[in-house]
């Protein structure tokens, strides 16, 4: 019996921890992001309902069958009706709760960003993000490896050789204009890290030799952290950086000033 | 009960020595007992290092002289350093996945209990068995050789991506030689693991007893015989990925380093190699690693659930179905934990999909859990405290796979708490809780002594409730954002309101960790003091408990047993006794 009360406690504890939200996501800001939000919601009352369903028949069964005085065990092998509903059952409310979830997925990584989407490159190095503005000709210039030279102030290795190279920008922290499609173009000078921010409900690998495009409009102002989510070494925990969502004009602003520094 | 039976291909006489006896034994018994001993070890050091890393994780800076004196790099004046952490965490990762999930209920449990279980006196290929385990020796103390090397144990995770894990210490403290005895202990292991597997398979196939049929095995031997197919098929790729990481660190080759690389200002003289295909072949044995860690638990707990609620168990083919169901779905999920790696985003929906089918037979096995207990005469023994405790935390951490193999709810939670909780949930607690439910139940029949029942329940309530506090939390750090493998929280903002939960966990972690001293003790206690057990305690059906506690050396004393019904006859209606031994030829269970 304590054995009983206390699984039906843990979980109503867990219950609590999930249905109280006092440790929970951050408010959205990102077009994709609600649909994100609702598919967990979704997940979370399908198998909220699984898990409580599960544990409770647990502790009955526990309570209820517990060894006693002239109790006998009923002699059964199972029952195949019932257990051909179970599967089918589960079967249908799983999959009919994925496969839905994967439109989403679909709209985020399936399709090409728009033409007017504002690019930035972002280039991972232990332990510092490098944000890569293409400047007013729109177009990135050349980098090669042998350039770089972080003390030198060239972490991208910019060839600035290159007239495309001349005017890009490169940063450590980032701003995004307000409404407006973002693609962010990612790569790694290392090892392998990633790319995450909270409210944008963004996250993406940067691997070494790989540019991997990710895609997302952003539609709330505010400034929030970049943190790494891939380990990278020994200052991963330290890995930090900011994105700010600015009003268009006030991104035109910023970039303007940023290149005057 | 028995009668002459010629197929015992294996036999081989009683040795003399001592060393024969208890150290290069080739007896199936012994090795087993070395395999549990090994993974005792293993889980006393790794359980060690949660500590710390709770404590750093929690309390960042704090002071712990002997530490200092330990690992004068590592934790210089006592204070951990990042990447010291870092290297708790890797090894804490490794050893509990290799050499605790994997190695206690198949080297341990499966190696002890399958041949008597289906009626042989040993395994198929009993030196094969000692060289298997004693490579697994090798391999933990190559392991362990990696905490006092310069530079000290690796900083890569268990996962070791590369290339943070192939370019040498340039990219990080323990990246050298602590990261290459990483990759050979690991390498050592797979081989082990590879003839362990031959051996499960042969013996399941060619020597069962005359009468045991596929169909009347105990669901112990299906876990074991699944999850040594599935040994056979991982072990194999993650050889060779370990083989080709260690050429790329000593030969130069360019497997998984890709050109142009720059490392703190360095160019890296490689070209051509991709990280990604060390993902691939990592996980498509990491997954399958999982139910290899998992398989022989849910076994045991079908087993025990039967006896203890004396009830034949529930659904017995489509339990066995399930566990192949399982074991084959395994081989096609791997992609499941690259979503975000690059890897093409067309593949992540097919194993969205494929991994979603894995909840089916999940569902199975859970459902058909509470069939055998409904109805059925239920024994709180520890054993069967633990076996409950399975199914509760298997359903926990089951549900919230349902979260990490959509992709597009993983893109949030992807490498934050709600994995670590997730994992920890169904392949750590549960699988652990699988192992002390056989060891509960089996310790008597291996050394003849009973556990103490009383501190085994306080052991059981200690940590059944701890470790509900430790990972159900941390679901809700996920959800928070708290990423993976920081080794503090002290950089962001927004992790600061997620410190005081992460120190609540780390109260729960240290008063389970310390509650597992119980557990040695009792261990230890019982094995000289415990008291005595008869041949079948628990008054169960399977063929272990027809034999002396301990078995003798040939498990049978050369007169086999011959099989005559399936292994959960209990309360048959009219029977003399609620259970019927598998090797009673009548059916009122009449053994005379």
């Amino acid at each position: 019996m304590i054995l009983a009360v206390t699984i039906w406690l843990i979980t109503i504890v867990s219950t609590v921890l999930m249905v109280g939200k006092y440790w929970w996501f951050p408010e959205v800001a990102s077009a994709h992001g609600g649909d994100l939000d609702r598919q967990f919601m979704v997940t979370l009352v399908v198998t909220g309902v699984v898990f409580i369903l599960a544990q409770v028949g647990l502790g009955y069964a526990i309570a209820r069958y517990r060894d006693g005085a002239g109790r006998v065990a009923n002699y059964t092998h199972g029952n195949e009706k019932l257990e051909v509903i179970w599967v089918v059952a589960t079967t249908v409310v799983f999959f009919a709760m994925v496969i839905p979830g994967q439109s989403i997925w679909a709209d985020l990584y399936l399709s090409e960003a728009p033409e007017d989407a504002v690019r930035i490159e972002v280039t991972g190095q232990q332990f510092a993000w490098n944000i890569r503005y293409p400047g007013p000709d729109g177009e990135f210039g050349r980098v090669a490896p042998d350039l770089i030279d972080d003390e030198g102030g060239n972490p991208l290795g910019l060839d600035l050789s290159d007239t495309a190279a001349q005017d890009d920008l490169v940063v450590p922290i980032m701003a995004v204009p307000l409404g407006k499609p973002i693609e962010l173009l990612l790569r790694s000078k290392d090892v392998t890290h990633a790319f995450s921010v909270r409210e944008l409900r963004v996250k993406q690998d940067l691997v070494p030799g790989l540019l991997i495009p990710v895609q997302f409009t952003a539609t709330r102002t505010g400034r929030w952290e970049i943190a790494c989510a891939e380990l990278c070494g020994l200052q991963h925990y330290n890995m930090r950086s900011f994105l700010e969502v600015l009003p268009e004009e006030d991104f035109a602003q910023w970039l303007k000033d940023q290149a005057e520094e | 009960m028995a009668e002459e039976v010629q197929t015992h291909a294996a036999h081989h006489e009683a040795p003399s020595g001592w060393v024969r006896k208890y150290v290069f034994s080739i007896d199936h018994k012994v090795i087993g007992i070395q395999y549990y001993l090994l993974a005792l070890f293993s889980v006393l050091v790794g359980v060690g290092l949660s500590v710390l890393i709770r404590l750093n994780l929690a309390w960042p800076g704090t002071e712990i002289s002997i530490l200092g004196t330990l690992f004068p790099e590592g934790a210089p004046g006592g204070i951990m350093t990042p990447e010291f952490y870092l290297a708790m965490l890797t090894m804490h990762g490794t050893i509990m996945v290799f050499f605790v999930l994997t190695t206690a209920p198949q080297g341990g449990f499966g190696n002890y209990f399958l041949p008597i279980q289906i009626g042989a006196d040993d395994m198929a290929f009993p030196v094969l068995n000692m060289l298997s385990f004693w490579v697994t020796f090798l391999a933990l103390a190559v392991l362990m050789a990696a905490f006092f090397v310069e530079g000290g144990a690796p900083i890569s995770g268990w996962t070791a991506y590369p290339p943070l894990s192939a370019l040498g210490e340039i990219a990080g403290p323990g990246l050298g030689t602590g990261q290459s005895l990483w990759v050979v202990s690991i390498a050592l292991f797979c081989v082990a693991s590879l003839l362990g597997a031959l051996n499960f398979i042969t013996t399941t196939i060619d020597m069962r007893a005359k009468g045991m049929t596929m169909m009347r095995l105990p669901l112990t031997v299906w876990g074991w015989f699944v999850t040594a197919i599935l040994g056979l098929l991982a072990f194999g790729v993650l050889l060779a990925a370990g083989v080709l990481l260690l050429l790329d660190r000593w030969a130069g080759t360019s497997f998984f380093i890709p050109g142009g690389l720059v490392v703190s200002d360095q160019a890296i003289d490689h070209t051509g190699g991709s990280p990604l295909l060390w993902q691939h072949l990592f996980w498509f044995f990491g997954h399958p690693e999982v139910y290899i860690a998992i398989l022989p638990g849910m076994g045991a707990v079908s087993h025990i659930l039967a006896t203890f609620a004396r009830k034949p168990v529930f659904g017995y083919k489509a339990m066995a179905f399930a566990i192949i169901g399982i074991g084959a779905v395994s081989f096609i999920v791997w992609g499941h934990h690259m979503f975000l790696s690059g890897m093409s985003p067309y593949t992540a929906i097919v194993f969205s999909l494929t991994t979603t089918a894995v909840a089916v037979p999940s569902a199975i096995k859970t459902f058909n859990w509470l069939g055998t207990l409904w109805g059925g005469r239920i024994q709180l023994t520890t054993a069967m405290l633990y076996a409950l405790g399975f199914v509760s935390l298997f359903v926990s951490g089951g549900v919230t796979g349902l979260f990490l193999n959509q992709p597009a709810v993983d893109v949030y939670l992807h490498d934050t708490y709600f994995v670590v909780g997730h994992f920890h949930m169904i392949m750590g607690v549960a699988a652990i809780f699988g192992i002390f439910a056989a060891t509960y139940y089996w310790f008597s029949k291996m050394f003849g002594r009973h556990l103490n029942e009383f501190w085994g329940k306080v052991h059981f309530w200690i940590t059944f409730v701890g470790v509900y506090c430790i990972f159900m939390p941390m679901h809700n750090l996920g959800i928070g954002g708290q990423p993976r493998r920081y080794a503090e929280l002290t950089a962001f903002d927004f992790l600061q309101p997620l410190v005081s939960l992460q120190q609540f966990i780390s109260v729960a972690a240290f008063i389970t960790a310390a509650a597992q001293i119980i557990f040695v003790a009792n261990f230890l206690y019982s094995l000289f003091k415990g008291r005595v057990a008869e041949m079948n305690p628990w008054r169960a059906t399977t063929i272990e408990w027809e034999v002396p506690s301990p078995p003798p050396h040939d498990n049978f004393a050369g007169k086999f047993p011959v099989v005559h019904r399936g292994p959960y006859e209990y309360s048959v209606p009219g029977a003399e006794e609620d259970f019927v031994p598998q090797t009673a030829p009548d059916a009122r269970g009449s053994t005379g």
